[in-house]
């Protein structure tokens, strides 16, 4: 077993690929942009079809990664370039200060001390954390770090910790590092719901996107997981927005491949604690491959949840509802939705910015080529369990490489 | 274990307690002088311990919860015990007597768990890491390539004489790698000839599975070539069996059989590759040829599932109309699904003039003056539409290889059993003949295991797992799926699909030949022990085991085989003789450390509630987590509970509830993972095994004038760390009222 195996990105793909690689006897490594591993899935609720919580996955995983010596990992980490070809490819690692080291032990004495409030990006914003602050309450490594676009260095933490664990002064690090081959399991950001003018998104504070959905249903969300408007109202209706921004040569030219499930998922969100509520879900197709079926007619079942086909036009505000307006291009035929909240269903757009010795395609999913490996999102579109079909296969590759 | 070492952390407010009172525990009930560091997580703390291990077996760390520094608290070759002093006591309870009683209480525990261990040592066999690839279709051929470009060599069986399965059979095929616009030559022969330039990969065409016996690392092969017998031994399995389409036959509404002229995507294929595209009533060229989608799919008369491709095959097919017959070809779907990046394939289909996609459902199927006519309703435009048609493809859907065989005994329930919850369609059976005539309906791999010859299914065929977090975990360690037969699924996703398995089985031979488990205890060298000369033959761990991993000779003893063990302890929490254990996780173990707790005087005065105790077995994997996060956000739950942490549920053993209620615990709560058929249990069914024997346990306290109430199976999900504390303090609060447990004090 000759060479180690990096892995880019500590989502669930990467984190999949990594484990699956080190349990198979492979010396890896993993490199994570965030404070904290867990991704995109880490920000559920739930998954579907079996509106389970993603962190009973994860809890595995981790479980697994502390039990795995062969598995190393850095967060606040980002590759800067790769250079090399399969076999011996050279990566250069830029390793972000987290000012926290080891020593902490999450007791949070830190965090009542920090007088800076900072807008808290697991949240999208919607609520605030501390410069110092732990990313999320099922954290790995559990341990605090300080964001430091937002940290004052007033030493205040420093001074309350008893564990000799906050450094203020520590530095960003270079590392290189010399690799068989790489798994790039980069992942996925929204697409930027900004962009959808006529959406109302920006504009209309109760035009959400579905990811802040997620944080608005998760117990350690914003409002400990209740469902209510921006202006903390109850919700009697509402609708989502398929295909917003997806398949849209305007925007993204493909499918998103999970929206209309996560859609539907989120309709349940809103029936658990709305047993009442309106839901309408305007789509174009509804995408419910494979066994998901199951999971689209349960939700079709429920006689509150309209499904309504049409692309959405607009969304307006009059008389402080929002409006929602449909046309089938077809028919012309328009269909009009009143409603207290709108869930934009906007789709995956890959997250890798642009790393010399990774090839992109056209529409920035990472290009496959000798002992680079892209697994899950990175590589197109697809759902948590594709994701981790991809990364197992991807960590095949990579062992291939890696034994030579 | 003999030698063994305590270390109290006092940082992190464990402070708060009286630490000297936790050191008297430990020096006076088991005559060990605990060392106290401020900071036993740091390089000095650690060095603290460090320098004792030489003259330690085991170690107790009394700080925080074990799933915190887990790395920092690892000391090769020596056991380590946690007591959670820290989630588990300081940062969930008021710091007062009852939490200085609760955080002794988990020191002896913890002592006593480490005093009980036993040094584990690995199951080890001379294994092969040669893996066996069933199925010789593009699934198959990728599986075996992929293994043999990692160093592994593969024996390939196919049941046909020629290797290539359906997508030999294909005209062509849609691209395997973007992008995804153009429709392409099958991919599959240059696989064929691949797999047969491999000096690594063995293949065996014509050849069917007559007996798989024996556990990974050593599966001993017995394959049928044509009538004669071969014999190999291999590490591990990929079963790449893939997909059988759907009986058309049954398909009447749509004229199957009925009219000639109506046909299968199936059919469209071969046609193609004769390369002409005709009526079949006539011969004459189909000018106009109709796809009707969802031909059974996505209905709960046929296949209640969508099979994910066949949208793309149609349009694909449509392609073939436009080049070989220049004709017109109409694709009337419910939902366009071309999920993805194949909406560039549906884009491009979109550009050709002479296909037309309409939504919209198939009112009636006719014939008029000789010529078909589809009738479609609810279309877009809000009319009917007719449609004259020379020829009708049916996009029939696919059906797992698994569907319809005799694959576990759990699936087929006599009448006397009980089916298990997460079983979709249990289907009775009434006798032993029953089982031979299912078992006629065909056989993939043949296990020689006392539960039955397949891989467990769950809905539809599809093979058992996680699917979401795990999907290549099958219930059978060293045997993995990939493919159409776990999922429907396309080539290019099938190409895919079959590294991932590769993968897994390589793993499992790697991990095997150290005496290593899998999933989801990977790496754990421990396995169940059984003292059969105290064995009474119940069945029940046969039975019970999740996993396969026991056969039973012809008396019903069981006959264990470490190497499948996932080691969950269902086993040993159901054996009523209490003979089966594992040298770190025993009956006696887990007894112990139950019987460790401290329990108050009986002859207490009125209204003495706080001497009242309660015990909660917590998954380890989900309910023990969320306890950890309930305390992190500070929420607070009754101090007089002593939560002990277990693999699985299923690891309960009645044993453990009798010993707690004779020493005097008033009540006991299994806090695990939801069942059914939506199961988060990592171990399948182990909380459902617990909820059915908890239900014999409520039989039995009745009989000895205990209320049932006082011993309650909970399920919960890991997030549901707001409601667990509520959900204790009431069972709490439920048994106070109902009284102090009568047996304290005997």
């Amino acid at each position: 077993m000759a060479g180690e195996i990096l892995v880019i990105g500590g989502g669930i793909a990467g984190l999949t690929a990594a484990i699956e690689a080190a349990e198979t006897g492979y010396d890896v490594i993993l490199v994570e942009k965030n404070p904290y591993l867990g991704g995109r899935v880490s920000q559920l609720n739930k998954y579907f079809p079996k509106l389970c919580p993603p962190f009973c996955g994860l809890e595995i995983l981790f479980k697994r990664m502390k039990s795995t010596p062969k598995l190393k990992y850095f967060t606040n980490a980002e590759v800067l370039e790769v250079t090399g070809e399969e076999g011996n490819l050279r990566v250069k690692v830029k390793i972000k200060p987290r000012y926290v080291n080891e020593n902490c032990t999450a007791c949070g004495a830190c965090k009542e001390v920090c007088p800076v409030e900072a807008p808290d990006d697991f949240n999208f914003g919607l609520k605030t954390k501390k410069a110092i602050d732990i990313p999320s309450i099922m954290a790995m490594p559990f341990q605090y770090y300080i964001d430091d676009r937002y940290c004052d260095k007033c030493g205040e933490c420093v001074s309350a910790c008893k564990y000799n664990a906050i450094d203020l002064n520590e530095e960003e690090k270079i590392i290189d590092l010399n690799v068989a081959s790489i798994v790039v399991a980069t992942g996925w950001k929204p697409y930027d719901a900004t962009k959808l003018d006529n959406l109302g998104y920006g504009k209309f504070k109760n035009v959400i996107t579905n990811m802040e959905m997620e944080r608005l249903a998760s117990l350690n969300g914003p409002t400990g997981g209740t469902i209510q408007t921006m202006d903390g109202k109850p919700i009697e209706t509402i609708a989502f927005v398929q295909c917003a921004g997806s398949r849209d040569e305007n925007h993204l030219p493909y499918c998103s491949a999970i929206c209309c499930l996560a859609s539907m998922k989120q309709a349940t969100y809103v029936r658990e604690q709305y047993p009442d509520a309106k839901i309408y879900i305007f789509y174009i197709d509804i995408r419910a491959f494979g066994r998901y079926e199951d999971f689209f007619a349960k939700v079709k079942a429920d006689e509150n949840i309209e499904f309504i086909k049409g692309k959405v036009a607009k969304v307006e505000e009059v008389d402080g509802k929002l409006v929602v307006t449909a046309e089938d291009t077809l028919t012309g035929v328009k269909n009009k939705r009143e409603v207290d909240m709108v869930v934009l269903a906007t789709g995956m757009q890959p997250a890798i910015e642009p790393i010399p010795g990774i090839e992109l395609d056209e529409y920035g999913f990472v290009k496959p080529k000798p002992g680079i490996i892209p697994a899950g999102v990175a590589a197109m579109p697809m759902e948590v369990a594709s994701a981790n079909e991809s990364a197992t296969g991807a960590a095949l590759k990579a062992i291939q490489v890696a034994r030579r | 274990m003999e030698k063994v070492g305590v270390y109290i952390c006092s940082g992190c407010d464990i402070d708060k307690l009286d630490i000297d009172k936790l050191k008297n525990v430990a020096k006076e009930e088991f005559g060990i002088e605990a060392k106290v560091h401020p900071h036993l997580c740091s390089k000095e703390g650690v060095e603290l311990i460090n320098n004792d291990l030489s003259e330690l077996d085991a170690v107790v760390i009394a700080a925080c919860s074990p799933r915190v520094k887990t790395a920092v608290f690892t000391f090769d070759g020596k056991y380590v015990e946690r007591a959670n002093l820290r989630e588990g006591v300081v940062w969930s309870h008021d710091i007062d007597v009852h939490a200085q009683e609760l955080a002794e209480d988990y020191l002896r525990i913890a002592i006593t768990k480490a005093q009980k261990a036993e040094k584990p040592e690995p199951h080890l066999e001379e294994v092969s890491k040669d893996i066996l690839v069933v199925g010789g279709g593009v699934t198959g051929l990728t599986a075996a390539l992929e293994i043999a470009k990692a160093g592994y060599k593969a024996y390939l069986v196919e049941k046909e004489p020629e290797l290539g399965g359906w997508a030999a059979k294909f005209y062509k095929t849609l691209p395997i790698t973007p992008p995804y616009t153009q429709i392409e030559e099958p991919v599959v022969s240059k696989l064929i000839e691949e797999v047969k330039n491999n000096e690594n990969i063995e293949v065996y065409t014509s050849a069917t599975i007559d007996a798989i016996s024996g556990q990974p690392g050593m599966f001993d092969v017995t394959i049928n070539q044509n009538g004669n017998a071969v014999n190999f031994r291999v590490g591990g399995i990929v079963v790449a069996t893939g997909w059988k389409p759907y009986d058309a036959s049954k398909l009447e509404e749509f004229g199957y059989g009925k009219f000639a002229d109506v046909i299968t995507n199936v059919e469209l294929e071969e046609m193609a590759r004769e390369g002409k595209i005709v009526r079949k009533s006539d011969g004459g060229e189909a000018k106009n040829v109709v796809f009707i989608q969802c031909a059974g799919q996505r209905d709960e008369n046929h296949l209640p599932y969508c099979s994910s491709v066949c949208c793309l095959v149609s349009l694909k097919q449509a392609k073939y109309v436009r080049e070989l017959t220049g004709g017109n070809a109409f694709v009337i779907y419910k939902d366009m699904r071309t999920p993805g990046l194949w909406e560039d394939f549906y884009k491009e289909m979109q550009q050709d003039e002479g296909i037309f996609l309409t939504k919209g459902e198939i009112k009636d199927i006719k014939e008029e003056n000789g010529r078909l006519v589809v009738e479609v309703t609810d279309t877009l435009l809000g009319e009917d539409v007719e449609i004259k048609a020379d020829l009708i493809v049916l996009a029939t859907g696919m059906v797992s290889t698994l569907k319809g065989l005799y694959t576990v005994k759990e699936e087929f329930p006599d009448e006397k059993t009980v089916p298990y919850k997460h079983i979709y369609e249990p289907r009775l059976i009434k006798s032993d003949e029953d089982v031979e005539v299912l078992k006629q309906a065909g056989h993939i791999l043949n296990l020689q295991y006392r539960q039955g010859p397949e891989l467990p299914t769950l809905k539809y065929g599809f093979p058992d797992s996680n699917y979401i977090c795990f999907p290549y975990e099958s219930r059978r360690l060293g045997i993995y799926a990939a493919g159409a037969v776990r999922a429907p699924m396309g080539i290019a996703s099938c190409i895919e699909d079959a590294k991932g398995a590769a993968l897994k089985a390589i793993q499992a031979v790697e991990l095997v030949a150290e005496g290593k488990t899998t999933f989801p205890r990977t790496g754990d060298i421990d396995f169940p022990n059984f003292f059969l000369q105290r064995c009474t033959q119940c069945k029940r761990c046969t039975e019970e085991c999740p996993f396969g991993a026991l056969d039973e000779d012809e008396k019903g003893t069981p006959m264990p085989n470490p190497l499948r063990c996932r080691r969950c302890g269902i086993c040993f929490g159901a054996c009523p003789e209490r003979i089966v254990s594992f040298k770190t996780y025993s009956i006696d173990q887990m007894a112990s450390a139950v019987k460790s707790i401290y329990v108050p005087d009986p002859n207490w005065e009125e209204g003495a509630e706080d001497k009242f105790r309660f015990i909660v077995f917590a998954c380890e994997n989900d309910a023990l987590p969320a306890l950890d996060m309930a305390a992190l956000n500070g929420i607070k739950y009754s101090p007089l509970v002593r939560v002990i942490p277990v693999r699985c549920l299923g690891s309960v053993n009645t044993v453990f509830i009798a010993d707690a209620l004779s020493k005097g615990i008033d009540g006991i709560l299994l806090i695990g993972c939801k069942f059914g058929e939506d199961y988060q249990c990592h171990f399948i069914r182990g909380s459902e095994l617990a909820n059915r024997r908890m239900e014999n346990v409520a039989e039995t306290l009745e009989r000895l004038m205990l209320e049932p109430e006082r011993v309650q199976v909970i399920e919960v999900s890991i997030t549901d760390w707001d409601k667990i504390p509520e959900i204790i303090d009431k069972f709490v609060n439920q048994i106070i009222e109902i009284g102090a447990n009568p047996y304290k004090g005997f």
